[in-house]
C-alpha cells in the first residue's frame, strides 16, 4: 500500500504536479504514515531524479522549478504533522543563502536552496540584493555551517569577496564554510577570493555542501 | 527610375487582427494588474491625467494612453545635416551594442575588462564603417570611476565621432550632465532640442514596473526634449510569459505606460518604441541574444510599435558565443536578416559576444558585412527600366554582359560589394594571401580601419568646453587624468 503511495509521491514531484503532491501528502497524514518516511521514500527520490535529469541535460529549468514547488507543497502539508509527532528531520547542516547586494537574480540561488533543503539541509534563504553584513548576521544567529553567496553579474561578483571579508572580520570563518555560484563565477574566482567551494549547478552544490560538512 | 517589381520583402509575424489583440490586452494589463511606478513625480503625472493610484500601483485607463499616443512624433531625425538616423522613415539602421564590460582581445582571445582606450578603438572602427549609422557607448570604462562612468563614455564618443549616438545613463545626475555635454556639442539647449544627436535608452523593469530612476529619467529627457528610447526587456519564461506573443503583449504594456509618463511630462517630446526582449534559456537561466526566438520577439514587438505609427528599436546582432566563431557568425547573420525584414528603425547589438557582456571591434567588422547583406536583401528585387531584360538583350553584343554600360551603371546597386573580410577568392589565391580565416581577416581590417581613422573636426571651443566640464566632474571623483582623450 505505502509503496504505491511512495510511487505517487515520487511521480508528483517528477511531474511538478503541485496538486498531486499535496494530495499524496494529505493521504499520508490521513493514513497515519510517518511523515519522515513519506519525505525520504516518497518525495526526495522524485526530486533527486529531477536533479539528476537536469544535470544530465534531459530536463530543463521549468522541470526543476515545478518539481521544487511540488516538494514545497508536500512539505507544507507534512510539517504540521511532524510538529505534532515531535519528529524532526535530522539536519545535515545549516546553510545561509542569498544573492549579493546589487544583484536581483534568484533562479540559480533558489534552485540551490531547494536542492539543499531536499537533501536534508536547513536553509535560511535571505533573498536577493542582500546587504553584505546580513550574511554574517544571520550566519552568526543560526550557527550556520555554510554561507552560500550567489552573483549573476560580473559587476556584483566582487561583493562575494566582500561577504567573505565580513565573515572573516566577525571571526566566523573558522566555523563557516563559504560556497559561491552564479554565471560569471569560476573555480579560479572562488580560489582567488578564498571561498571553500564553487559548483556549476544545483546538483553539484549539494555534493559540495555535503562534502564541506563531512556528511 | 527604379521601380519595385516584387514586393519588398517583409517579415510580419503577427496578423493585423493579432496586433490589435496585443494592443488590446496590453491596455488591459495597464488597468489590471496595473503598473508599479516607484517615482512619485511620474505617479502624480499619471494620476493627474486620470489614472488610479493604489500604493505604488498605478492603473492607467486607455484614454490616458491614447492621448499620449496622439502627441508622440511619428518621425524624427538624429542630427540633421550629418550622418543621420531617420526614425520612423522605413529604413533600418544599425549601431554597436552598448555597455559591454569586457572586450575580446584580438591577439590573445582573452576577454578582459574594458577600458577607455578600448572604447575609443571600438568607436574608431564603427566610425569608419558605413554599416553603422550611429555610435553607442559600446563598453564600460573600468579605468573610470563608476560615478561618472555613463557621462564619460558619451564624452569619449563625442570627441571621436561625428555620428549620432544611442546612449544611456546610470543615474539621474548622469542624465543631467550628459544632456549638458550634448547641448555644448549641439551649440546650446535649443539647438540640441531641434537636432538631437543622441537618444537615451530608458529601461522599465519586467514585469510591468518602473523604478524611481527609470521613470524620472523619462520625465527629465522629455522636458529637455532629448529623445528617449524605451528599452523594455521581457524575458520570455523568466520575467514575462513563456509564449512569444505573451511577451510581446507585456512589452507593449511597458512601452505604452512609459509613453504615457513621457508625453504627460512634455507632450510632443520624441520617444522610440524600443526594447531588448529575449527568451530565458531553460538550461542555464541566461538571456540568449542569439536565439532565433529573441529575434522573433524583436520583430513582433517592432511590428506592434509600427502599427501604432511609432519609431521602433530592437536589440539584435549580439551573439552568445565567447569568441568570434561559427556560432557568432550564424547567430548574428540570422538576427540581422530578421531585423532588416522586420523593418526595425534602429537595431542595436552589433559587435557583442557572451550574452552582451563582451564587445569586439573585430566582430563589428564582420557584422558590418552581415548588415550589408541583410540590407541588400531588404531592398528586394528591383527593375530599372521599362523592360526587365529585353532592353539588355537589345544592347548585347555576343555574350559580353560584363562589357555593357548597364552592368557598370547598376552593379553597385544590384550587388552588395563585400570587403575582403568575406572570402570569395580561388583556393590558390586564398592560400597565397596567408590562408587566413574570417577572424584573422577581420583583425587585419580592424587594424587598417584604426590606422585610416581621422579624428573628426570639432570646433576647438566646443572641444575645450567638453573637456573642461568632464575634467571638473572627474576631479570631483578623484580622477586626475582623462583616459582615452
Amino acid at each position: 500500500m505505502a509503496d504505491g503511495l511512495f510511487e505517487a509521491m515520487r511521480r508528483s514531484v517528477e511531474e511538478g504536479d503541485v496538486a498531486a503532491a499535496e494530495a499524496t501528502a494529505r493521504t499520508a497524514v490521513d493514513e497515519g504514515l510517518d511523515p519522515l518516511e513519506a519525505i525520504e521514500s516518497g518525495y526526495v527520490p522524485g526530486l533527486s531524479c529531477v536533479g539528476e535529469g537536469f544535470a544530465s541535460g534531459e530536463l530543463y529549468l521549468p522541470d526543476m522549478v515545478l518539481a521544487a514547488k511540488a516538494m514545497k507543497a508536500a512539505m507544507s502539508v507534512l510539517e504540521p504533522e511532524m510538529k505534532r509527532r515531535g519528529a524532526t528531520r535530522s539536519v545535515v547542516g545549516k546553510v545561509v543563502l542569498g544573492t549579493v547586494k546589487g544583484d536581483i537574480h534568484e533562479i540559480g540561488k533558489n534552485l540551490v536552496g531547494t536542492m539543499l533543503s531536499a537533501s536534508g539541509f536547513e536553509v535560511h534563504d535571505l533573498g536577493v540584493d542582500v546587504p553584505l553584513d546580513r550574511f554574517a548576521d544571520v550566519a552568526g544567529e543560526v550557527g550556520a555551517d555554510i554561507v552560500g553567496v550567489s552573483a549573476l553579474l560580473t559587476t556584483t561578483m566582487t561583493n562575494q569577496r566582500a561577504v567573505i571579508d565580513t565573515l572573516t572580520s566577525r571571526g566566523l570563518r573558522p566555523t563557516v564554510k563559504v560556497i559561491v555560484g552564479g554565471a560569471p563565477v569560476t573555480q579560479a574566482w572562488a580560489d582567488e577570493i578564498g571561498a571553500d567551494g564553487y559548483s556549476e549547478d544545483a546538483v553539484g552544490a549539494v555534493t559540495l555542501a555535503r562534502r564541506l560538512v563531512g556528511a | 527610375m527604379t521601380t519595385d517589381v516584387t514586393m519588398r520583402p517583409r517579415l510580419e509575424l503577427l496578423q493585423p487582427d493579432a496586433v490589435d489583440r496585443v494592443v488590446g490586452e496590453a491596455l488591459q494589463l495597464l488597468v489590471e494588474p496595473g503598473v508599479k511606478v516607484a517615482s512619485q513625480d511620474a505617479a502624480d503625472l499619471l494620476a493627474g491625467a486620470g489614472a488610479q493610484l493604489a500604493g505604488s500601483t498605478v492603473r492607467i485607463p486607455e484614454r490616458v494612453v491614447r492621448d499620449a499616443l496622439a502627441t508622440v512624433p511619428r518621425t524624427f531625425d538624429d542630427r540633421e545635416g550629418h550622418a543621420a538616423v531617420r526614425y520612423g522613415a522605413g529604413a533600418v539602421h544599425f549601431d554597436p551594442g552598448s555597455c559591454g564590460v569586457k572586450v575580446l582581445d584580438p591577439e590573445t582571445l582573452d576577454r578582459r575588462p574594458s577600458t577607455a582606450d578600448d572604447l575609443v578603438r571600438i568607436v574608431k572602427v564603427a566610425e569608419m564603417l558605413p554599416a553603422y549609422a550611429a555610435q553607442s557607448p559600446a563598453v564600460i570604462c573600468s579605468d573610470v570611476p563608476a560615478e561618472i562612468g555613463d557621462l564619460y563614455r558619451l564624452f569619449l564618443v563625442l570627441l571621436h565621432s561625428n555620428k549620432p549616438v544611442v546612449t544611456g545613463s546610470f543615474q539621474a545626475s548622469g542624465t543631467k550632465a550628459m544632456i549638458g555635454l550634448l547641448a555644448v556639442d549641439a551649440g546650446g539647449p535649443e539647438a540640441l532640442a531641434s537636432r538631437p544627436r543622441a537618444v537615451f535608452d530608458v529601461c522599465p523593469s519586467p514585469p510591468l514596473s518602473w523604478t524611481e530612476f527609470g521613470a524620472s529619467n523619462l520625465i527629465d529627457l522629455a522636458r529637455a526634449r532629448v529623445p528617449a528610447e524605451i528599452v523594455s526587456m521581457p524575458l520570455a519564461g523568466g520575467a514575462a510569459p513563456v509564449t512569444l506573443v505573451g511577451s510581446i503583449v507585456q512589452h507593449a504594456a511597458e512601452c505604452l505606460s512609459g509613453i504615457a509618463i513621457h508625453q504627460l511630462a512634455e507632450p510632443g517630446a520624441p520617444i522610440v518604441w524600443g526594447g531588448a526582449p529575449a527568451i530565458l534559456d531553460m538550461r542555464t537561466g541566461s538571456t540568449p541574444m542569439g536565439a532565433v526566438e529573441t529575434a522573433m520577439l524583436n520583430a513582433g514587438c517592432a511590428q506592434v510599435g509600427r502599427s501604432l505609427g511609432l519609431p521602433t528599436h530592437g536589440y539584435l546582432g549580439g551573439s552568445d558565443a565567447k569568441i568570434v566563431d561559427a556560432q557568432s557568425g550564424l547567430e548574428t547573420g540570422i538576427a540581422a536578416v530578421i531585423g532588416v525584414l522586420a523593418g526595425i528603425d534602429l537595431v542595436s547589438g552589433a559587435g557583442m559576444l557572451d550574452l552582451l557582456l563582451c564587445q569586439s571591434a573585430e566582430k563589428l567588422v564582420i557584422d558590418a558585412e552581415v548588415i550589408g547583406m541583410a540590407q541588400r536583401l531588404g531592398r528586394g528585387v528591383e527593375a530599372s527600366g521599362s523592360t526587365l531584360a529585353l532592353s539588355t538583350f537589345a544592347e548585347l553584343v555576343g555574350g559580353d554582359f560584363l562589357g555593357l554600360d548597364e552592368t557598370r551603371r547598376l552593379f553597385r546597386r544590384e550587388q552588395f560589394l563585400p570587403s575582403p573580410v568575406i572570402d570569395r577568392q580561388s583556393d590558390e589565391a586564398w592560400r597565397q594571401a596567408g590562408g587566413l580565416d574570417t577572424f584573422a581577416r577581420a583583425r587585419q581590417r580592424a587594424a587598417q580601419l584604426v590606422d585610416d581613422y581621422r579624428v573628426p573636426t570639432i570646433d576647438p571651443a566646443v572641444r575645450s568646453d567638453l573637456v573642461e566640464r568632464v575634467r571638473g566632474l572627474a576631479e570631483d571623483v578623484g580622477l586626475a587624468t582623462l583616459p582615452g582623450t
